[in-house]
């Protein structure tokens, strides 16, 4: 389904990405296409390299080998006159990143600022907004995940579902054209799950790119595009939610979700 | 042997004007720390590498020899080298650099407790390296680093008393005087011993109180 070269009409277009940390080989010339407004869910056992990819998506994992573009830029890593690969520079990496947003399982957060604070200074920072214009953009942000009144609390005075709604929202700050989301519910209580993946539904209905590594399975079915099934570093099974959920199932995968059907997912899937 | 204070009494204005002298050195003395062991961590940590190797040795060198022995090699060792300094700068330069290569292993290990995941949002969201340092990693160092700072700042105050070796006027130097003119050691040693611990105490509340005022900028998720 996905060609030798990368596809510079999607999103984001994966060629052959591998990385090794050490001896371990944790990704195996990974091929992935994601195109524009999709929501693709990565899910997979622990240790089977989802957030490892997700993480070189947005550069802070630099592939050992293959090429990523994001909307049809080269991230990261370009080609000199001899077609070597070459690291770019820090003020181009920069750029392709802006196309990006990142949302953590520990939210990130930085303690020393309110929401308002964390929402609004990458705009001030980075984009160089004016204090007044950073802010008023930072609390349209804050709005939409429903934390205006929130705008003066500091992360520790938030709860989890509230500190990654604000995370979102510092992402969504910049305009990115596609999100990542690295387990954002993993380490939230099933209420406040709730909460956080309602913000992503409303992301997802509004056409936002969206790439979700997370163990929501019922999220993945009934969200997403796409679903991505990766085992041991290797891209497994892809499809849209029925193929892949779909009987018959791979046997690999049938095997994941028992675990899951165990606990009383088995009518969202 | 009579316990008597009268002879310490007599002596109130230089005592007060000592104890200005021990104060000032303390508090000039920890900022000047504060200042260099910052710039000491930041070399430390995104130096060149012969700036790195030169930095290292002097904390290594600095924390592996006793102040008294360092402060008596630069005021009376120093002129041979062509550092000839008056007492007091020398008890200033003393105490800044002593306390500074222990201030720059408290930041140091500040700078490593500050979460990566704190530094990678902030690289998704485009701060340059300087931004990052300036706006995420120090402010957050510094509310780790308060604890320690706080405990480092009370023993360089104590540390002051070793200034008395090279004639510096502070509070020690001024009981050893009175203590052997008026043979009242006993009474000379124990009012040093209560105006340190009584600095001490003032300087811990102040920390607490800075610690507590400062608690709800420090980090808890989930």
């Amino acid at each position: 389904m996905s060609s030798v070269n990368p596809s510079p009409d999607c999103a984001i277009s994966v060629r052959g990405v591998s990385k090794r940390f050490g001896q371990t080989e944790v990704l195996h010339g990974i091929d992935l296409d994601i195109a524009h407004g999709q929501v693709t869910c990565v899910i997979g056992p622990s240790g089977s390299g989802k957030s490892t990819l997700l993480r070189c998506m947005a550069f802070l994992e630099e592939a050992t080998a293959g090429t990523i573009l994001i909307n049809g830029e080269p991230l990261g890593f370009g080609q000199d006159a001899n077609g070597q690969r070459v690291r770019l520079s820090p003020q181009r990496i920069r750029e392709v990143r802006s196309h990006i947003g990142m949302c953590f399982q520990q939210f990130n957060l930085w303690p020393h600022m309110t929401a308002l604070g964390n929402v609004s200074e990458a705009l001030k920072t980075a984009r160089g907004l004016p204090k007044a214009q950073a802010e008023e953009r930072a609390m349209a942000q804050l709005r939409k995940v429903g934390l205006e009144d929130r705008a003066g609390h500091y992360p520790s005075q938030l709860s989890g579902g509230q500190q990654q709604r604000v995370a979102i929202a510092r992402a969504l700050a910049c305009e990115p054209k596609i999100m990542l989301f690295d387990e954002p519910t993993s380490s939230l209580d099933p209420e406040l799950t709730g909460e956080v993946l309602k913000v992503m539904r409303d992301l997802a209905a509004d056409g936002m790119t969206m790439v979700v590594v997370s163990h929501e399975i019922g999220f993945a079915a009934s969200v997403a595009h796409r679903i991505t099934f990766l085992d041991q570093g290797r891209l497994l099974l892809q499809g849209t939610p029925g193929e892949v959920f779909g009987k018959p199932r791979h046997p690999r995968l049938d095997q994941f979700l028992d675990t899951y059907l165990d606990r009383g997912a088995a009518m969202l899937v | 042997m009579i316990i008597d204070f009268t002879h310490i009494i007599e002596q109130l204005p230089e005592l007060v004007r000592s104890i200005g002298v021990t104060c000032m050195i303390w508090l000039v003395g920890t900022l000047g720390a504060v200042v260099l062991g910052f710039f000491v961590t930041l070399g430390l940590r995104f130096g060149p590498w012969g700036l790195r190797w030169l930095l290292s040795t002097y904390v290594e060198v600095i924390r592996g020899t006793p102040f008294l022995i360092q402060l008596f090699l630069l005021y009376y060792g120093g002129p041979f080298i062509g550092i000839a300094l008056d007492p007091m700068p020398a008890g200033l330069l003393g105490v800044t650099v002593y306390g500074a290569a222990y201030f720059s292993e408290i930041f140091r290990a500040g700078f490593e407790a500050v979460p990566g995941g704190h530094v990678e949002a902030a690289q998704c969201l485009g701060l340059t390296r300087a931004q990052i340092i300036w706006r995420i990693q120090v402010p957050e160092m510094t509310m780790l680093v308060l604890p320690p700072a706080i405990n480092m700042t009370v023993i360089l105050l104590k540390e002051t008393a070793v200034l008395s070796i090279i004639t510096v006027p502070e509070l020690t130097f001024l009981m050893q005087a009175i203590g052997s003119q008026q043979y009242a050691f006993v009474e000379a040693m124990a009012v040093l011993a209560c105006f340190y611990w009584a600095m001490v105490s003032l300087a811990g509340r102040i920390g607490n109180f800075a610690e507590k005022r400062l608690s709800k900028y420090t980090f808890s998720h989930t």
